[in-house]
C-alpha cells in the first residue's frame, strides 16, 4: 500500500519536472552551440496558449502540442535571425523575448480564459500499467513525459556520439576557429536556436494541456527561467539537467504537500522552496568539480560575424 | 566571383613542368582596398616555397583564397594544370590542400581526438581515429595523447594537432602560417625535420614566415609580396636575411645601433623574491623571481609563452599587486601595492604584449587611446572634461614619431595593421619619456621594417638613462636589444647573464625547461662552460 503511495508522488513529481525537462533540454543544445536565449520563458507561455488555443479550436491535444511547439519555434526564429543573423545582442534580444511572448500569449489566450480541457491521455496497458509499484509510473504516463525522457536521451547521444553534434560542441566552444575550419557556424546555430524554441514551446504546451489543462495568463510562473538556471547548473550536461528538473519536481510536490498540513508557514515561502532548493542543490554540485578548462561553451552569448 | 573565369585571363605558360598549384592575376578587393593585386603563385610537388612579405602585405588573404575561406575578386586558381573553384574549405581540403593557422583553430575545450575529428571528412569511431592519430605520430615523431583537451596543451603540442590533422587527409599541399612564432628553437627544430620529410615524400608545402634565417634554411623559392603586389621571386639561399627585407620592405632595413653603453647608471627597477599564486585557470605561478634593471640597461627575459610572462607582466605594471609593496620597487620606492596609475607617475611605462585589447581598444580612436594611458600623467582633462585637442595633438606626435601609416586622421585603433599598431602602442609609452619601461613581445608578428623601427627606439630611449625590461621569446630580438638576458621558466627566473657571454642555444635549451647541471630553477651558463648542445630530438 505505501509503494503505491510512493508511486503516487513519484507521479506527481515526474508531472512537475517535465516541462522543466522540455524547455532545459532545448535550451542545453542551444546554449552549447554557443547562443544564450534568455527568452526560454517567453517561448514557453506563448507556446502555453497557442497550444491550448489549437486543441480547443480542433479537439486534438496532438496538434494543439503542435501547436505549442511551432509557437515557440516561431518566436526562436525571430530571435535566431536577430542574433544568429544579424548579430544584435543576445542578452537584450532574449529578454525582449520574454517580454514579447508574455503579451502574445495574453493576446492569444485572451478568449480562452476560464475554459477547461481533458488532460492529455495517459497510456494505459492492460496488464502493465496495473503492475504494483510501478506500473502507473513507467506505462501510465502522457506522451509527453516520454517524449522528455526520450528527448534527454536523445540530445545526451547526439551531442557525444554523433559528429554533427561534434561539430555544434566546436561551434559553441570557438567559433572562430570552427569558421576558419570551413563548418556552418550560423547554420548550426540558427538550427540549434529553432530547436529550443520548439522544445520551450511544447513545455509550455504541456502545462495547458496535461500538467493543468486550462489556460490562465502567466501560467509557466517562472519556470523558464528556472529551466535557464538548470542549464547553468546542470553544467551543460543533459542528464544533469533532467535530474535538476526531477529535484524541482520533488521539492514542488513536497511543499504542497506541506502546505495542505498546514505548517504555519507563509504558502509564498513554501512556494519559493523549490526554486530554493533547485538552484542550492545544482550550485553545490558545480562546486569542485572544474579541473580546468571551462565548464560553459567558451564562445556562449558572443555574437559571431563571418570574416569577409 | 560567381561569373566563371574569362578565358581572357591566360594561364601563362612557363617553361617547365605544370605546376602542382598555380594562382595568376589574383585580384581580391574589400570594398575600395585592394588587399592582392594580380598576383602570380607557383607551386611544384617537392618543394617548400617561401611567402614573404610585411605585415599587411597581403600574404593572408592570398592563403586564405588557397584555402577556400576567401573567394578571389578576379584570377584563377589551378590544380595540376586545371582551373578548380574553391569556394569552402571543404573542396579545398578535397583538393589535398591543408593549413596550419598562425592562430591555432583549435576549440580549447575539446580534446585532440575531437578536434581532429571536425574536419575528418566522414565520422571514424574514436577509437580507430585514435589509431589512426598513433599511427601517424609515431611515423612523423608527432606524438599527441588523443584524449588530452587542448587547454592543458603547450603551444608546440596544438601545433602538432593542427599538422596530424592536416596529415590525416594526406595533403599535397600544406600551407604553414608562421608557424614557428610559438616555439621554442628547440620544437622549431623538431617541425623543420618534418617539413623537410614532407617534401621528400613529393609533397608542396607553403611557408610563410617573418624569420628569414628560417626560410633561408627550408626554402629553395621564395615569391615576395609587397602591398598585394609581387615584387620579386628569388633563391633565398642565394640572399642574405638583409637583402631579402630589402626586398619586402623595398628600403633596405635600418641595422639596429647601439650608443656606446656608458657604466650602468643607479638601480632603478627592483623585483625581490616575488611570488604570486596562479591567477587563473590558465595561468602560471610565480616563483621568488629577483631582478634588477639600472638606468641605461636593457634587460631581456626569454622564454615561451605561458611561462608566466603575462603574470610578472601584470605584477610589473600593476594590474596584479604584490603580495608586498617591496617586492617591486621603482627608482627605490616600494610600488608593489600601488595601482597602474600610480607607477605611472613615477615614471614607468608599460607595453603589453595583446595590441588589440590590451594594449589598445580596437573600437577606440588613437586619441582616445593616447587619453587611456596617459591621462595619469598628462594634463590631459580639465575640470573632469577631457581636453580631446590635446589628446588629438599628442596622438599625432606619436603618429609622426615613429611613422604610423593609417586611414583617416583619427582612426580606430582595431583598423590598423598589426605592426602600425604596434609602432602606435610603443610610441605612446616611449614619447612619455619614461624612467622604467616594461615591454612583453615588443615586435611579435611585425615585419621587419617596424621591429627594427621599436627596437631602435627602446635602445636608444635606454639611451638616454631609462631601465628597461623587455619579455620576449624571440632570442634574435633579445640579442639585439639586450645587455643582460634571464630565462622565465615555468613561473623561475634564471639569474640575469650578461648576453655576450652566453649564447642562442643556452638560451633555447633553458626556455625549453632545461636546467643545467641538474641546478634548481636553472641558471644560464656561460658559453665555454656549456655542455655540447644536443642536436635537435628527432626521436621523441
Amino acid at each position: 500500500m505505501t509503494l503505491d503511495i510512493l508511486q503516487m508522488v513519484l507521479v506527481t513529481v515526474l508531472a512537475a519536472a517535465t516541462p522543466l525537462i522540455l524547455a532545459g533540454i532545448g535550451e542545453l543544445l542551444v546554449e552549447r552551440s554557443g547562443v544564450l536565449n534568455l527568452g526560454v520563458e517567453g517561448m514557453m507561455i506563448f507556446g502555453a496558449a497557442v497550444g491550448f488555443a489549437v486543441a480547443m479550436q480542433t479537439g486534438s491535444t496532438l496538434l494543439g502540442a503542435l501547436g505549442g511547439a511551432g509557437a515557440g519555434l516561431l518566436l526562436s526564429a525571430l530571435f535566431g535571425i536577430l542574433t544568429v543573423g544579424l548579430a544584435a545582442n543576445q542578452v537584450a534580444s532574449g529578454l525582449s523575448l520574454t517580454i514579447l511572448g508574455l503579451g502574445l500569449s495574453g493576446l492569444v489566450g485572451a478568449s480562452y480564459v476560464g475554459m477547461k480541457r481533458d488532460p492529455a491521455p495517459h497510456l494505459s496497458i492492460p496488464g502493465l500499467t496495473d503492475l504494483p509499484g510501478i506500473g502507473k509510473l513507467l506505462f501510465g504516463q502522457d506522451a509527453f513525459v516520454y517524449l522528455a525522457v526520450g528527448l534527454v536521451a536523445a540530445v545526451w547521444w547526439f551531442l557525444w556520439r554523433t559528429r554533427t553534434g561534434l561539430i555544434l560542441r566546436a561551434i559553441g566552444d570557438d567559433h572562430v576557429a570552427t569558421h576558419a575550419l570551413g563548418l556552418q557556424v550560423r547554420k548550426v546555430r540558427f538550427l540549434s536556436v529553432l530547436f529550443g524554441g520548439a522544445c520551450a514551446g511544447l513545455g509550455g504546451a504541456y502545462l495547458s494541456l496535461a500538467y493543468t489543462p486550462f489556460w490562465a495568463p502567466g501560467m509557466t510562473a517562472g519556470r523558464g527561467w528556472i529551466a535557464l538556471a538548470l542549464v547553468v547548473f546542470a553544467s551543460w550536461k543533459p542528464v544533469r539537467v533532467a535530474a535538476g528538473a526531477l529535484l524541482f519536481g520533488g521539492a514542488t510536490v513536497l511543499q504542497l504537500h506541506a502546505q495542505a498540513a498546514g505548517l504555519g508557514l507563509p504558502g509564498q515561502l513554501l512556494s519559493a522552496v523549490p526554486y530554493l532548493a533547485t538552484i542550492l542543490a545544482l550550485v553545490l554540485l558545480s562546486l569542485g568539480q572544474r579541473h580546468g578548462g571551462s565548464l560553459a561553451p567558451a564562445a556562449l552569448g558572443r555574437v559571431f560575424t563571418p570574416s569577409r | 566571383m560567381d561569373a566563371a573565369p574569362s578565358p581572357a585571363i591566360g594561364i601563362p605558360r612557363n617553361e617547365g613542368p605544370t605546376p602542382l598549384f598555380g594562382a595568376y592575376g589574383i585580384v581580391k578587393r574589400f570594398g575600395s582596398f585592394t588587399a592582392n593585386d594580380g598576383v602570380d603563385l607557383e607551386i611544384r610537388a617537392g618543394e617548400i616555397h617561401a611567402l614573404l612579405g610585411e605585415n599587411g602585405a597581403g600574404k593572408s588573404t592570398l592563403m586564405k583564397m588557397l584555402y577556400g575561406l576567401l573567394e578571389p575578386t578576379e584570377g584563377v586558381i589551378t590544380h595540376k594544370g586545371d582551373i578548380v573553384q574553391l569556394p569552402n574549405p571543404e573542396a579545398a581540403r578535397r583538393l589535398g590542400i591543408g593549413m596550419v593557422f598562425q592562430h591555432f583553430s583549435l576549440c580549447e575545450n575539446l580534446t585532440v581526438a575531437e578536434n581532429i575529428a571536425l574536419v575528418m571528412p566522414k565520422a571514424l569511431s574514436g577509437k580507430a581515429l585514435a589509431a589512426r592519430i598513433a599511427r601517424l605520430g609515431a611515423d612523423y615523431g608527432l606524438h599527441l595523447d588523443p584524449s588530452r583537451p587542448v587547454w592543458s596543451l603547450s603551444a608546440g603540442e596544438r601545433q602538432r594537432i593542427e599538422i596530424v590533422r592536416c596529415l590525416l587527409q594526406d595533403p599535397s599541399l600544406l600551407i604553414l602560417d608562421e608557424p614557428t612564432s610559438v616555439l621554442t628553437p628547440g620544437e622549431a627544430e623538431v617541425l623543420f625535420t618534418v617539413l623537410e620529410r614532407l617534401r621528400e615524400e613529393g609533397r608542396a608545402l607553403l611557408y610563410i614566415s617573418h624569420r628569414l634565417d628560417e626560410v633561408r634554411r627550408l626554402c629553395a623559392r621564395a615569391t615576395i609580396l609587397r602591398a598585394g603586389k609581387v615584387v620579386g621571386a628569388c633563391n633565398p639561399r642565394e640572399e642574405t636575411a638583409r637583402s631579402l627585407a630589402a626586398m619586402m620592405v623595398g628600403t633596405a632595413v635600418r641595422e639596429v645601433t647601439h650608443r656606446k653603453r656608458g657604466t650602468p647608471g643607479r638601480e632603478r627597477l627592483r623585483v625581490d623574491r616575488l611570488s604570486l599564486p596562479a591567477p587563473g585557470l590558465h595561468a602560471t605561478s610565480l616563483r621568488d623571481v629577483t631582478l634588477s634593471v639600472a638606468g641605461g640597461e636593457i634587460l631581456g627575459i626569454a622564454g615561451i609563452a605561458g611561462n608566466g610572462q603575462a603574470e610578472l607582466f601584470a605584477a610589473l605594471s600593476g594590474e596584479i599587486r604584490a603580495p608586498s609593496p617591496e617586492a617591486v620597487r621603482i627608482d627605490g620606492q616600494p610600488v608593489g601595492s600601488l595601482g597602474i596609475n600610480a607607477r605611472r607617475r613615477l615614471g614607468a611605462g608599460f607595453v603589453p604584449e595583446e595590441r588589440n585589447g590590451h594594449a589598445a581598444a580596437p573600437l577606440m580612436s588613437l586619441s582616445e587611446n593616447v587619453l587611456l594611458s596617459r591621462y595619469a600623467t598628462v594634463p590631459l582633462t580639465r575640470f573632469g572634461c577631457l581636453k580631446l585637442g590635446s589628446a588629438r595633438d599628442l596622438a599625432r606626435r606619436v603618429i609622426d614619431a615613429f611613422d604610423v601609416r593609417k586611414a583617416g586622421p583619427d582612426p580606430a585603433a582595431g583598423t590598423l595593421s598589426g605592426g602600425n599598431l604596434q609602432k602606435f602602442v610603443v610610441g605612446r609609452e616611449i614619447l612619455a619619456e619614461p624612467g622604467v619601461l616594461v615591454i612583453n613581445q615588443p615586435s611579435w608578428g611585425v615585419d621587419a621594417a617596424a621591429a627594427a623601427h621599436i627596437r631602435q627606439a627602446v635602445i636608444d630611449l635606454a639611451a638616454r638613462g631609462a631601465a628597461i625590461l623587455v619579455i620576449s621569446q624571440d632570442l634574435v630580438e633579445l640579442f639585439e636589444m639586450a645587455g643582460k638576458l634571464s630565462v622565465l621558466n615555468d613561473g623561475t627566473l634564471s639569474p640575469a647573464v650578461p648576453s655576450a657571454e652566453t649564447s642562442r642555444e643556452a638560451v633555447g635549451l633553458l626556455m625549453g625547461g632545461a636546467s643545467d647541471h641538474g641546478s634548481a630553477g636553472g641558471s644560464l651558463p656561460p658559453v665555454h662552460e656549456m655542455a655540447p648542445v644536443p642536436l635537435p630530438a628527432h626521436a621523441h
